[in-house]
């Protein structure tokens, strides 16, 4: 254990982010992708972030770590900041995406693994090759004693046989195998955030089970806190501490994870929830739908983003003003009318 | 790795044997043979009177009178067993001299223009990739496609008036007159490497493009892919990250297509040669076939095969080095 991490304690701030605003320059002129997120996590928690696609999710952590293309543009006004290892706090934002400061942070501080575990390994490498890669970026270690900590790695994630693994390459893995892979590249210098971008959906159920309670084995083990987008609400569940529910680049609801299932407030939230298959709740024989499509975010709805399919949409209101974030409790935030007075 | 290797050198002696008999073939196509083109030759003029017999004395001297197997047989066990390609008719010694110094000198135009092409095209077609939609990459884009659109011998003219009049090289030709007949020395070297600038540069401004192309297109693709992202988000540095990753993978489209581009320079190198005055293969060969100078004609087409074989073979190696899904799929 290094001595700096003793200092290190679980419910310390680790990262904020405050109104983040991200743009991408298309074609057809500037499309805002995340607009006025603010997220506030602690150093061994989980926040889960749940929202349909396109809503904002992948984009406002991707800008966490600078790795969005050329085409995005993250607001002046935006701020990211993050605790690192060593006690020093620096704004993430100020960080060129191509600096030595910001390649520090990534893998070394902050982690990243991805929806895809094949297209995430490069196929003409072997998997020791990207893991030793990811342990040289950060330490100052010989190719042997890499070798040593990747295999180590490996077998930490549960991998069987990890020195016949090291030596292959991704496409003679499994798609768990690989996904485990990916975990132990993403864990090998031992970041204090683990960023997890759909890390289950491309698996089939049984193994998303298994990636699932290995990420939060290793939670326990090596106390980094992590950020674990999905749109499966049942996922969600089994992992997050908290929960933000993102709707077309806002975050529309916020609360501890007990509640957001238990005492949901915005429509959308009780929507989301609702469309939920359970079993042995089979009297209606239909599952709920939420009405209409998304809207295009070319075109954004005026007023409050959801009024266009919202249950509860009160007119000359909604469709006018921005809703502020109403506090329910000091964990619970909801931006709807209904709970304004 | 051995296995692949096995197989792929099994089956290029396959190929050869075929390709062996093909030549064959086609040094018997053309109509009459070389005792006509003898008698013509030797007696046009004369005014003797040469009879159908004396013809046939010819046709056994030259052994042109035994049927087609026992030709080829005789003509393949002198080359595999004594690397003798049979006479030249026409310069009434063996093949083997006439050729000679040609396919060496052939072999450093190919090795010179594939080195030239490769050492352009590779760093070129990566900056251009990376820095996308700048000006560099619109003029090398430009320039690239004027060396496709331009005719070959064009070229050759135009570089040939141009290292005349500006760098003063004797014009054509592999040598300068001082060193033609000089014995080897770092001067003569010297010497042949500022000859093969303008053939060199001429064949491989098209390949060059052509490569150039296909190396920005595979980075363009590459350099989007979640594995270079991924790479990133472990904190490679940019540099590193891009000749890992993308510029590894834009090379395999490239071993792969060595054979290609030898394929190219070989039909495209007797026009340049006949326009620079080149001693090479291509423009030999075609004057043997000419003469019905067959048996030269035969060595040059095998010996010109064996090299696109083998370095068909060698690209094939260099591709399942590169590529690890190969050999594994393929072995």
């Amino acid at each position: 254990m290094e001595t700096a991490e003793n200092y290190l304690v679980k419910g310390d701030p680790l990262l904020e982010i405050k109104d983040l605003k991200v743009s991408f320059k298309t074609d057809e002129g500037i499309i805002p992708a995340v607009d006025g997120v603010n997220i506030s996590l602690k150093r061994g928690h989980t926040l889960g972030l749940v929202g349909e696609s396109g809503s904002g999710k992948s984009v406002s952590t991707w800008a966490v770590l600078q790795l969005l293309p050329k085409s995005a543009i993250i607001h002046k006004g935006s701020s990211i900041k993050f605790h690192c290892k060593d006690g020093e706090s620096v704004e993430l934002t100020d960080f060129k995406s191509k600096s030595r400061e910001i390649r520090n942070i990534r893998g070394g501080e902050i982690s990243l693994i991805f929806q895809e575990p094949m297209s995430s390994f490069s196929p003409v490498y072997t998997v020791g090759n990207q893991i030793m890669e990811a342990v040289r970026a950060h330490r100052d270690v010989s190719k042997e004693e890499a070798e040593g900590i990747a295999i180590d790695m490996l077998s930490r994630v549960g991998i069987p046989n990890p020195k016949r693994r090291f030596k292959q390459y991704p496409f003679e893995l499994s798609g768990g195998m690989r996904q485990r892979a990916m975990i132990s590249v993403a864990l090998s210098s031992n970041p204090s955030l683990l960023i997890a971008d759909e890390p289950t959906t491309a698996l089939d159920v049984t193994i998303q089970a298994q990636v699932l309670n290995l990420m939060k084995e290793l939670q326990e083990e090596l106390g980094m806190a992590i950020i674990f987008i999905t749109h499966n609400l049942g996922v969600i569940a089994q992992i997050a501490d908290e929960i933000a529910v993102m709707y077309l680049g806002g975050i529309v609801e916020q609360g501890t994870r007990h509640d957001i299932f238990h005492n949901p407030k915005h429509p959308y939230t009780m929507n989301l929830l609702r469309a939920i298959p359970r079993l042995g709740k089979t009297d209606g024989g239909r599952l709920v739908a939420i009405e209409g499509q998304i809207p295009s975010p070319m075109e954004r709805p005026s007023g409050c983003c959801f009024h266009t399919r919202c249950s509860e949409y009160m007119p000359d209101r909604c469709n006018v003003n921005i809703p502020q974030i109403t506090q329910i409790s000091p964990e619970h935030t909801v931006r709807c009318f209904l709970y304004e007075s | 790795m051995a296995k692949f290797m096995l197989q792929r050198f099994i089956g290029m002696m396959v190929t050869m044997l075929f390709v062996s008999i093909l030549v064959f073939i086609i040094m018997e196509l053309p109509p009459g043979d070389y005792a006509d083109r003898y008698v013509f030759r030797k007696y046009a003029g004369s005014g003797m009177q040469i009879t159908e017999s004396d013809l046939r004395n010819i046709r056994h001297e030259l052994g042109l009178d035994k049927p087609a197997y026992v030709r080829y047989s005789k003509w393949i066990y002198g080359i595999v067993t004594r690397f003798d390609f049979g006479p030249s008719f026409a310069f009434e010694t063996s093949a083997n001299v006439v050729i000679g110094q040609r396919i060496w000198l052939t072999m450093a135009i190919l090795f010179s223009t594939l080195i030239l092409t490769y050492t352009i095209s590779i760093p070129i077609g990566i900056y251009a990739a990376v820095r996308r939609h700048s000006i560099v990459d619109y003029s090398l884009t430009v320039f690239s496609y004027l060396g496709l659109a331009l005719p070959n011998f064009l070229l050759a003219l135009i570089m040939l008036y141009i290292s005349v009049n500006v760098f003063g090289a004797s014009v054509g030709g592999l040598f300068s007159p001082e060193f033609e007949e000089a014995s080897w020395s770092f001067a003569k070297f010297v010497d042949l490497l500022k000859h093969l600038i303008v053939p060199a540069v001429v064949l491989a401004w098209s390949a060059t493009a052509l490569q150039l192309q296909t190396i920005r297109a595979t980075m363009l693709d590459e350099l989007n892919k979640l594995s270079v992202t991924a790479a990133r988000a472990r904190g490679v540095s940019e540099w590193k990250l891009l000749l890992k990753y993308p510029a590894r993978l834009a090379l395999n489209p490239v071993a792969g297509s060595i054979g290609f581009d030898i394929n190219r320079i070989f039909s495209e190198l007797p026009i340049i040669a006949l326009v620079l005055g080149l001693p090479e293969l291509g423009e030999l060969l075609i004057r043997s076939f000419i003469d019905l100078d067959m048996f030269v004609a035969g060595a040059i087409l095998l010996m010109l095969t064996f090299l696109v074989v083998v370095l068909n073979f060698v690209s094939d190696i260099l591709l399942a080095i590169l590529d690890p899904r190969i050999k594994l799929q393929g072995g």
